[in-house]
């Protein structure tokens, strides 16, 4: 270790760097001890937190974070100021990321830990491919509305979408929603009609369980950006389920 | 004397272009004139999305003191594919001046083919409407004159685009020099064919110019289409064939720019059988009657023209597109930040919806 070895905070500017370069530095700043790191002037720079394994760490960013922030990343905190763009937080493990803006398409693809919190809209394939295994249980939650394939083929973890930026009367989620869902739970306020669900999956009323699993990571939600609480009334929302673990698990068998 | 055929303006032979590549363009619709720096860096940004083998822009706006003249921008291998150019030019066109397209020495272009411009107009007494003729002798140019291509033979607009990254043949084109209330940019990442000059975008026919990050899977289908109507793909990308659609359906078939995203992007036929009845009928109707113009695959695409620019992508957003406001500027970008950096607090910053196109035109329409 380097003679920092103190915890404390260190600011690093992106102006006029490379990311890779960039991306050294606040690696080397992450080993020499920092635990919170004020990222500046960050423009369109890609793999910020990146692979990073570092508990405990918040990584605070003004700008724009190029794509694949938070990718592979293994237990840092990335808060985001303004909007992210793709691929945010793809196959992350664990850790958390806060968008305070919106964020682009495939955000937390393959994702297999952590909590990724996003207060606006999100692109498309959001929560693609998403898994989990024991206690490693990702959580996306979305304020706004999603694109097309929010959560397609999405085989474990929770998917959140609030559907609080739009009129209420549009819709949430495009197509082809929870298309080749065979794992995990999806909770979303607002319409949503048949045709934009897969086949694979079930629309069912929150029971009581629902509700207590739901209220601490919506009060998460509302303490992050300072809103009230979406849960207040859980008829609002759908839980979407897939209705078998195995939905082709017969297809090639006569 | 430069080699014949050092530069690669004649046309290799491979059919398709995969590409993922980077997008950017801007169009101020209250007509305010700016010059190429500002989308040399929002371009510059997305460095990574190329990969030095092409790279060029659109520039509408640039020749307002010569607004009424077809002007052609042409690259050559050599000084015999001018000679052959100038000629064809000469018995077809009336050509008011010829000069060198103005390039600056960079450490960076070090080889470059020759490049020249001709404000040119059709000849008295032809009867033909006058884009058509023009779009004839283009064709003839490409198709006949080895080692010569067109970049872009519309009016008060300009295409610059070679082997490079962007921003260095922004510098290397002195775009610096030029105001335009519209711009597009692009930054290839060719996969599938060479990086040669006249391989990168945009790709320019008439007044239409189109920058496309992705790939054109109907390009078979949509090639036999256009050249059933006296297009001639020549450029072996696929690119090319979609800014001919633009100008068959839009300038020949007088198509609203929404319908003509309806044909390219149409609505699924499941999609259809929600809509009203009338809409129902229209999108089945040009879904039948343009089955051939529909396109498949992968893309996002920057579509500009005298007046406006129109982004779109394909129905299922196999590619980026953000939008973005400010003001009387509209931004359309793969990436958010290639916009923020030329223009922070924006209005608004949001991702179409794909498939359907997002126009944005002069507030007093054709500049």
């Amino acid at each position: 270790m380097s003679a920092n070895t103190t915890n404390g905070s260190q600011t690093l500017s992106a102006q006029g760097l490379y990311y890779r370069e960039y991306n050294e530095q606040i690696r080397a700043a992450i080993e020499a001890g920092a635990d919170k790191l004020f990222l500046t002037e960050v423009m369109g720079h890609r793999y910020i937190g990146a692979g990073i394994r570092a508990p405990g760490t918040t990584i605070d960013i003004e700008g724009i974070p190029g794509q694949d922030m938070g990718a592979f990343m293994d237990g840092p905190s990335l808060i985001v100021h303004g909007n992210g763009q793709d691929g945010i937080g793809n196959t992350m493990n664990d850790g958390r990321i806060e968008v305070h803006g919106r964020a682009g398409d495939v955000v937390g693809y393959g994702m297999r830990g952590g909590r990724v919190l996003v207060r606006g809209d999100v692109g498309y394939r959001v929560g693609i491919h998403m898994k989990g295994y024991q206690e490693k249980q990702p959580v996306i939650v979305v304020g706004g509305t999603a694109g097309d394939f929010f959560g397609e083929y999405m085989a474990g973890g929770c998917l959140v979408l609030l559907n609080c930026t739009g009129d209420g009367e549009s819709a949430s989620v495009g197509r082809y929603c929870a298309t080749g869902m065979h794992g995990g739970v999806m909770y979303i306020r607002g319409h949503v009609e048949d045709y934009q669900l897969g086949q694979e999956v079930a629309r069912q009323n929150l029971e009581k369980s629902d509700i207590d699993f739901l209220r601490p990571i919506l009060d998460d939600f509302a303490a992050t950006f300072d809103v009230d609480n979406p849960l207040k009334n859980p008829s609002e929302f759908i839980k979407i389920a897939p209705v078998s673990a195995r939905p082709y698990g017969q297809l090639y068998v006569y | 004397m430069t080699q014949p055929g050092a530069y690669m303006v004649r046309r290799p032979h491979e059919e398709k272009d995969i590409s993922s590549c980077g997008l950017t363009g801007f169009i101020n619709r209250d007509g305010t004139l700016v010059d190429g720096q500002a989308i040399a860096r929002s371009i510059g940004l997305m460095r990574d999305r190329g990969n030095g083998l092409g790279g060029g822009f659109a520039a509408y706006g640039i020749y307002r003191h010569r607004a009424d003249d077809f002007a052609l921008h042409v690259m050559y291998d050599d000084e015999a594919a001018k000679d052959g150019v100038e000629e064809l030019l000469k018995e077809r066109v009336n050509v008011l001046d010829t000069e060198p397209l103005p390039t600056r020495k960079t450490p960076v272009i070090s080889k470059s083919p020759l490049f020249f411009r001709y404000f040119t107009r059709v000849p008295d007494g032809v009867e033909e409407d006058e884009q058509d003729y023009m779009l004839e002798v283009i064709m003839s140019i490409n198709v006949e004159i080895d080692g010569a291509f067109v970049m872009s033979s519309g009016k008060n607009m300009g295409v610059f685009k070679g082997v490079g990254f962007p921003e260095d043949l922004a510098d290397f084109f002195r775009l610096d020099e030029y105001d335009a209330y519209l711009w597009t940019a692009h930054n290839r990442f060719p996969t599938n064919t060479p990086g040669w000059w006249g391989g990168a975008h945009p790709f320019a026919l008439l007044d239409w110019s189109i920058v496309h990050n992705g790939e054109i899977s109907s390009y078979g289908t949509n090639r036999r289409y256009v050249e059933s109507f006296g297009y001639r793909c020549t450029l072996r990308t696929d690119t090319e064939v979609v800014a001919y659609l633009f100008d068959l359906l839009v300038r020949r078939h007088g198509l609203s720019f929404e319908r003509a995203g309806v044909v390219m992007a149409p609505p699924f036929w499941d999609d259809i059988t929600r809509m009203d009845e009338v809409s129902a009928k229209e999108a089945t109707d040009l879904r039948t009657i343009y089955a051939s113009a529909q396109l498949n695959g992968p893309f996002a695409f920057l579509f500009g023209f005298n007046g406006g620019l129109i982004g779109l992508n394909d129905r299922i957003k196999l590619r980026p597109l953000v939008v973005a406001e400010k003001g009387e500027t509209v931004y359309m970008s793969s990436e958010e930040a290639a916009i923020r950096v030329i223009s922070d607090d924006l209005d608004s910053c949001y991702s179409p919806v794909a498939g359907e196109p997002i126009i944005a035109t002069l507030n007093n329409g054709v500049a």
